[in-house]
């Protein structure tokens, strides 16, 4: 049984990953924004058989709170072996392209919240010289490109953080996952036309426990996003400057 | 919330639409929410074949966010849930503590508000009726505000809502009855028989010892053999039963077949084969209730076969008359035409009256098949059968439809009138445009 906090609970992945986590028998604590769907979400975890689950609402974006936070989800737990971020937004690119006003939201909510959070966390399983951080990142964040650089930046930013926590950690044993989905087919997306490259939450979340499991360091999901994202990542900046990405 | 204009297909894949998707987060939905005023109309997993939960032009309000479960009373079998949550995530739930879905389809990729929308039947209609039969109460979310509906409460609202294709508001969540079981087994046995007379003389035999009961027919067969196929009868396993279940592999079309890989040649061929894939007359064994229940379910995207020109389910209903008249001569019609599919499916609708304004089932015998969209042709085809169905004074399935006359549907819903009082004025479908 395994002690474990996620937050941005109420995101479609997350959700999909907290029935797979309740369905083999581990505890949860969940944080979200929305009260009324934290408590949907608790409910319908109860009557899927979890063995415990709390909530907590919060708006996430108040990094000042995040250590009385993570404490109170380690006392109602009574411990805790992961931590699972998975808020995020995509905002409004076009507008965060022309204001940073707009941009900022977009890089406190992916970026900076996050990177506090796994602080928090990372200092906690620092100390006791286990758990795992699990954060959900994304394909955007390997390489800026014009449709969604100002998201990409806060995510790749995230990634080259949980490069060095993992980097720090190593020798306390503490596990560090990035998690690179691709296209999810979520309420985040609902207003994009679908293709053959989309999956669905249920797919992500079967990826993010069994990186957990295994004790991976980064993962595309579903898996074939490394293939893709490797062909981005090698295409010279001359050459790719030029393609409308 | 931002939109996009998408293709929205059924399951069909006919006709097309395009629509801008609104997703539905939490059941604090307000329709208000809404802007700017469109119509908008409920979609879930999309397993209409039709157009009656597609909204071209205008707003679909996808559910599969109102996926929770609310409460499940272990002891008294009654089941609480948001409207987007499937049969399958219910039946995941539900049948490793011993109890049933009160009444299925023949796939459990649907929802429950889509269920009740389309007050969907089983293989047990002669003992259970419909799914709208076990539904004890829902939340409605109108223009006009939200209500709690029930047999006593709001029941009016309740009645035009069940079969109520989605246009009398937003169900937000459902509670409703489940069946007690002892394993996931069911006990069945598949009578191969030769003639219509055959089919009705094991239907009436049948219905008093056995639960669930259906025919798959070989609808390319004449003549004497007119109706000819294999009669499933089952019931719930019971207490002792032991089996190893070994589930099969999920199966998958990955892409879409040429149009013309189904034609009259391959479709004999195949019809030829199933009948004759049992050779003996009875066969007995149990088996597990999923491929009791949902054979077609382990081939994901099996209406890829039909290729990108999509198809055509047509399923009517007859009331029993002397000697089954009408559908013989529906039957007859198709096997005439030498069209059809391999999917073609005869069974019996009890008595029990449904409790649905608009609700498709009654009492009589219903068939049901597939026919690649051959275009005018097979158009025609359907409008010949809609009027011996009309003649019988029975009914087409608005689920299943994505053709019927304007006249062919006044004629097989005569409670139209009456429920048309209880549509909400921000809602509407593609198939309501075009019956109304």
């Amino acid at each position: 049984m395994k002690k474990v906090v996620i937050f941005g609970a109420t995101s479609a992945i997350a959700q999909a990953t907290a029935r797979r986590f309740a369905a083999r028998g581990d505890v949860l604590f969940l944080v979200g924004r929305n009260p009324h769907k934290l408590s949907a979400l608790v409910q319908d975890l109860t009557v899927r058989g979890c063995r415990g689950v709390a909530s907590l609402s919060a708006d996430l974006n108040d990094t000042s709170s995040h250590s009385a936070i993570f404490q109170q989800a380690v006392e109602n737990l009574g411990g805790c072996d992961v931590m699972l971020l998975a808020h995020g937004d995509l905002g409004n690119e076009q507008d965060a392209q022309k204001d940073f006003a707009a941009a900022l939201p977009i890089l406190q909510t992916n970026m900076l919240s996050a990177i506090s959070l796994c602080t928090v966390a990372a200092n906690y399983f620092e100390a006791r010289k286990q758990g795992c951080v699990a954060a959900i990142s994304s394909v955007a964040g390997d390489r800026g490109r014009q449709s969604n650089y100002i998201y990409g930046t806060a995510k790749g930013a995230l990634g080259i953080f949980l490069q060095g926590l993992r980097n720090r950690l190593f020798l306390s044993g503490v596990h560090v996952l990035t998690i690179k989905p691709g296209f999810v087919d979520t309420p985040m997306t609902a207003s994009f036309k679908k293709g053959a490259l989309w999956a669905q939450p249920d797919t992500i979340a079967d990826g993010i426990i069994k990186g957990i499991d295994r004790k991976r360091n980064e993962v595309y999901l579903p898996v074939f996003w490394s293939i893709i994202m490797f062909v981005i990542r090698v295409v010279p900046e001359a050459v790719f400057k030029r393609m409308k990405l | 919330m931002r939109f996009s204009e998408q293709n929205v297909v059924s399951w069909g894949r006919f006709p097309k639409s395009t629509s801008r998707i609104f997703p539905v987060l939490d059941t604090a939905f307000e329709v208000q929410n809404i802007n700017p005023p469109c119509h908008v109309l409920p979609f879930g997993l999309g397993r209409s074949y039709g157009d009656s939960c597609l909204n071209d032009g205008e707003i679909v309000l996808t559910t599969r966010s109102l996926d929770k479960f609310i409460s499940f009373d272990r002891t008294n079998g009654t089941l609480v849930c948001q409207a987007g949550v499937s049969f399958a995530e219910i039946l995941d739930l539900i049948v490793p503590q011993g109890w049933f879905l009160p009444v299925t389809p023949g796939t459990k990729f649907i929802t429950v508000g889509g269920a009740i929308a389309n007050d969907v039947h089983g293989k047990n209609h002669h003992v259970s009726g419909n799914f709208g039969h076990h539904v004890i109460q829902f939340e409605l979310v109108r223009s006009d505000g939200r209500f709690i509906c029930s047999p006593i409460e709001n029941s009016e609202l309740f009645h035009a809502t069940i079969g109520g294709l989605g246009l009398t508001g937003l169900i937000t969540w459902v509670a409703f009855k489940l069946k007690p079981i002892h394993n996931p087994l069911i006990v069945q046995e598949v009578i191969r028989y030769e003639t219509l007379e055959e089919f009705f003389e094991i239907s009436a035999a049948s219905e008093k010892d056995f639960e669930y009961t259906v025919s798959w027919i070989d609808c390319l067969s004449s003549g004497r053999t007119l109706g000819r196929g294999h009669y499933m009868r089952g019931n719930h396993a019971p207490a002792q039963s032991n089996m190893r279940i070994k589930l099969g592999k999920k199966l998958a079309v990955p892409f879409d077949a040429p149009n013309w890989a189904l034609n009259s040649l391959t479709l004999k061929a195949f019809n030829l084969a199933y009948y004759w894939r049992q050779p003996q007359r009875v066969k007995r064994f149990t088996s597990h209730y999923d491929p009791f229940f949902y054979p077609l379910d382990s081939i994901h995207n099996w209406n890829r076969i039909y290729g990108s020109r999509g198809f055509l389910q047509y399923q009517c209903v007859v009331p029993f008359d002397d000697g089954a008249f009408a559908i013989r001569e529906i039957l007859s019609r198709i096997s005439k035409a030498k069209t059809g599919s391999f999917l073609a499916v005869l069974k019996t609708f009890g008595a029990i009256p449904s409790v649905g304004m608009l609700s498709f089932p009654r009492r009589g015998v219903t068939l049901a098949l597939d026919f690649p969209n051959t275009g005018e042709r097979l158009f025609k085809l359907l409008e010949e059968l809609d009027t011996i169905t009309r003649s019988a004074g029975g009914a087409v399935y608005p689920a299943k439809d994505a053709r019927m006359s304007k006249n062919s549907f006044s004629a097989f819903f005569p409670r139209f009138d009456e429920f048309s009082k209880f549509i909400d004025p921000k809602f509407s479908s593609s198939f309501l445009r075009r019956v109304t």
